[in-house]
């Protein structure tokens, strides 16, 4: 045949040329960050910083990995503050109730977990549930079960707050405060779930089924995909993430009340999106989504170890950061760089 | 600009020397173009010969490397971003860009629409979109939304967007690909119009009957070569297609092999009932290739999407290899060896935004699995294989599958399809939009599979091919099968009494809704 230029399917160019901005800028960012903190007061990179850091942006973190999930599919999930509240409130009721019965014991902080557990997967499903075979949109879904989830731990504590028993919170206090090898629980905890998402996301069929879902989702059917099972399961895992991350933070302050886990969704959108994860769906990125929550709590560290910009201003830098992250995403970036690449016709 | 009209030799738009690369990839290389007013310039060429680079170049979306745009003799710099409308040249793409939820009316005069003290004249702009419609003579209703319309009403309001602009240079990418032959016949009769009008009009096509029946000269691109341009008449149909491709094309169909006439029967459709499917019943037999011929919207698409399970159906029965099956899923047609392949590339079949090999392996992941992990090397193995085996063209493996030209999609597609080794093998359209040398590409790729062993239903709507290639052609209208031609009966006579509802089974015959 007389096509010229091209024979077959050649392998991607050269690794680093495709490895742009789009997928280390993130990562990129946060070391300026960093070396941004640490040249205004060196405190920053003191040990004991790093782990309050990292400790810190575990619940918001371990939440984004879920909402990964979601996004990639093309979902979203509005309702991850709430729930965690209201997953909190139910924890402490239930924890507070068996002590009556069973007594003092890490086995009352399982039944706790339990709890958790099962509430964030029952939780998960009913959006999932509701988004798909209901067919009302993920946004509007969400956005219903957050007004709904935010009332009823309201109403469980009365208008006022939800404290654990005291001895109760002895047992449980490691979960949170303690650390294997000195590594603190959270990050531990936010570590194992990133990997384990970012496997499922990169390394299974269930992954990229997510990718194709979001990407397009009549494609998706068309290509004998149970596309309502694969996206429910987004938002079970949503569910499953944010039960996670309130084991880890009911023991934090041992109480919990309308005030517990507001803006998080935000927060954890935000990770997600700063990752480069597309917020239209397609095309997910786990580790990017792990930086990101750790850019969002960085942030916050810097401000409060600086008298440069008053800590009230933290939701402002934020914002703007994560502005800029996704107009840098967009290629604002890439189309200064020598590396950027036209599209053939 | 002056007064001077241009005479009719005179080109109102030429390209002179034209050449153009994306990055390192050179895709037109020094080409002359020009159309005079009152013609119709032919533009034709196999997918990625740089046709569609040379229009967006002649509208002004792309600058060229090199070259020179002439508009009224003049050397100049068309502006980017569509504001080239304004000197009169507007663009028809393929794919139709009308804001869906807009009314006619509204989608008319989008983006310059009349206004009186910052408010927009509605009542006068609705009265000039229904003068324009109605110097069109078709009859649509200013006020109906776009997303109610036709395709070729859709179609017709492009042009009667045109025309509001003044356009004096109209430029159409395969403006009849999705239109029914009556639809092309009634698009025709008003290109006719603009063309009395003195508009000059560029108009590609993949339809070599339409190019010879519609323009005055024709231009041939070839790799990005100007080949050639030449008055119409002086021109064969064959000879455009050999110049098209470069060689001569004696054998586009691959010739036919009756499958045994003992054949088993795998495929069985009895009293199929859907939604726009009533009562039809056909069977397959083992290395047969069944036609589907009919008129656009006679339902043949319902008809395969409610066998494979993406339709509910309502009555009937379907056995594959005596059994009957009633498919909820494309997964359980999958797992009887039954493949669909739609015709909707872009829509349904692939992702576009992502690159070859998972779109390759997305039907079939189950098969590149070890301890429920993906296993990479299996599924570049996979991709390595479909390549050789469909001749897949792609700059290398990190292109884009939008960035295919839609003949290496449908190959895409065909790979896609056969990695699950199916049996029966539906295929809905399978060369449209697609060049010639990649028809008859997928046409001998059919032929074997057929000469394998494998079953294979060809819907089209091209007459041409379901002709060149089925053993058996069972016609439908309106939901319903109106009859099954074999052998000498496949005529496109035949085919169209059939389709047309002059010939066969009348019964209940009610205007479709």
């Amino acid at each position: 045949m007389t096509v010229q230029a091209h024979e077959g399917v050649k392998p991607a160019r050269k690794k680093f040329m495709t490895l742009d901005f789009h997928t280390l800028g993130p990562l990129l960012a946060l070391i300026a960050l960093c070396i941004f903190g640490f040249l205004l007061n060196p405190a920053f990179v003191s040990e004991g910083n790093i782990t309050n850091l990292l400790t810190r942006s575990a619940f918001i973190g371990i939440i984004a990995v879920g909402a990964t999930f979601v996004i990639t599919a093309g979902g979203i999930d509005l309702s991850v503050g709430s729930m965690a509240a209201v997953i909190s409130g139910v924890m402490i009721i239930v924890m507070n109730n068996a002590i009556g019965t069973m007594g003092v014991g890490v086995h009352i902080v399982l039944i706790g977990c339990v709890a958790s557990i099962a509430l964030g997967l029952a939780a998960g499903f009913l959006n999932g549930f509701m988004t798909t075979k209901g067919k009302i949109e993920a946004f509007i879904v969400t956005l219903g079960t957050m007004g709904i989830y935010r009332s009823l731990v309201t109403y469980f504590a009365d208008g006022g707050t939800l404290s654990l028993a005291f001895d109760v919170r002895d047992v449980y206090r490691p979960v949170y405060y303690g650390n294997i090898l000195g590594i603190p629980i959270p990050v531990l905890a936010f570590a194992v779930v990133a990997i384990l998402g970012w496997v499922l996301l990169n390394r299974t069929a269930y992954g990229r089924y997510c990718m194709a879902i979001g990407s397009n989702e009549t494609v998706a059917r068309y290509s004998a995909i149970k596309v309502d099972r694969v996206r429910t399961l987004t938002y079970v895992i949503q569910g499953f993430c944010v039960s996670i991350a309130t084991i880890i933070y009911v023991p934090r302050l041992g109480s919990a009340s309308s005030s517990t886990g507001v803006l998080w969704e935000l927060e954890a959108i935000a990770a997600v999106i700063i990752g480069g994860t597309m917020l239209k769906g397609g095309y997910g990125r786990i580790g990017g989504t792990v930086v990101g929550a750790i850019m969002l709590t960085t942030i916050g560290n810097i401000l409060n170890l600086t008298d440069i910009i008053s800590n009230y201003l933290n939701g402002a830098v934020q914002g703007v950061i994560i502005i800029a992250a996704v107009w840098l995403q967009r290629g604002n970036l890439t189309t200064l760089s020598p590396f950027r690449r036209k599209r053939a016709s | 600009m002056g007064e001077a009209v241009p005479s009719a030799e005179e080109p109102i738009l030429a390209a002179s020397r034209i050449s153009k690369s994306f990055g390192e990839v050179p895709v037109l290389f020094s080409v002359d173009f020009d159309v005079r007013a009152g013609e119709v310039h032919a533009l034709i060429g196999e997918n990625g010969a740089g046709k569609s680079t040379l229009i967006k170049i002649l509208s002004g979306l792309e600058a060229p490397t090199s070259g020179t745009i002439l508009l009224d003799g003049q050397a100049t710099d068309l502006p980017r971003n569509g504001e080239a409308e304004a000197l009169g040249i507007v663009v028809i793409h393929q794919e139709l860009n009308l804001a869906e939820h807009l009314t006619v009316a509204e989608s008319i005069f989008l983006g310059r629409e009349w206004t009186r003290w910052g408010f927009v004249r509605r009542t006068d702009m609705r009265e000039e979109a229904k003068r324009i419609l109605d110097g069109l003579h078709v009859s649509i209703d200013p006020d109906a939304r776009i997303n109610t319309l036709s395709v070729a009403d859709k179609q017709m309001v492009e042009i009667a967007k045109a025309i509001s602009r003044d356009a004096r240079v109209l430029i159409m990418d395969e403006p009849t690909a999705v239109l029914t032959p009556a639809e092309t016949e009634y698009f025709f009769a008003q290109v006719q119009r603009l063309k009395s009008k003195g508009v000059a009009i560029v108009f590609i096509s993949h339809k070599l009957d339409e190019v010879m029946k519609l323009s005055d000269r024709i231009t041939v691109l070839r790799d990005g070569q100007l080949i050639a341009t030449v008055e119409t008449g002086d021109l064969t149909p064959d000879s455009i297609a050999e110049m098209m491709v470069g060689r001569e094309l004696s054998n586009l169909y691959p010739p036919k092999q009756e499958p045994d006439f003992d054949a088993p029967i795998v495929l069985e459709v009895e009293k199929l009932t859907a939604p726009g499917v009533r009562n039809v019943s056909f069977s397959l037999r083992k290395g047969e290739i069944l036609g589907f011929a009919g008129l656009i919207g006679s339902g043949r698409t319902a008809v395969m999407e409610a066998i494979v399970g993406l339709q509910g159906r309502s009555g009937g029965s379907v056995s594959v290899r005596g059994q009957p099956v009633e498919f909820k899923t494309v997964a359980e047609a999958l797992r009887a060896g039954l493949v669909y392949m739609t015709k909707d590339r872009k829509g349904k079949g692939l992702l576009l935004n992502i690159g070859l090999q998972p779109n390759l392996t997305l039907l079939t992941l189950f098969r590149h699995m070890r301890a429920g992990f993906l296993v990479e090397s299996s599924e570049v193995e996979a991709m390595e294989r479909a390549t050789r085996r469909f001749d897949i063209r792609a700059r290398d493996a990190s292109v884009r599958v939008g960035q295919l030209s839609g003949g290496n999609q449908q190959k895409l597609m065909l790979g896609k399809a056969m990695e699950s080794d199916p049996e029966i093998i539906i295929i809905d359209e399978p060369t449209r939009g697609i060049d010639v040398g990649t028809k008859q590409q997928i046409y001998h790729i059919i032929a074997a599979l057929a000469k394998e062993g494998k079953s294979i239903i060809v819907v089209s709507s091209e007459m041409q091919e379901v002709i060149g290639l089925a053993h058996r052609v069972v016609v439908m209208r309106e939901g319903r099968r109106t009859g099954t031609l074999e052998g000498a009966e496949i005529t496109e006579g035949e085919i169209m009494r059939y389709a047309a509802g002059l010939k066969g089974d009348r019964e209940d015959d009610r205007a479709s809704a």
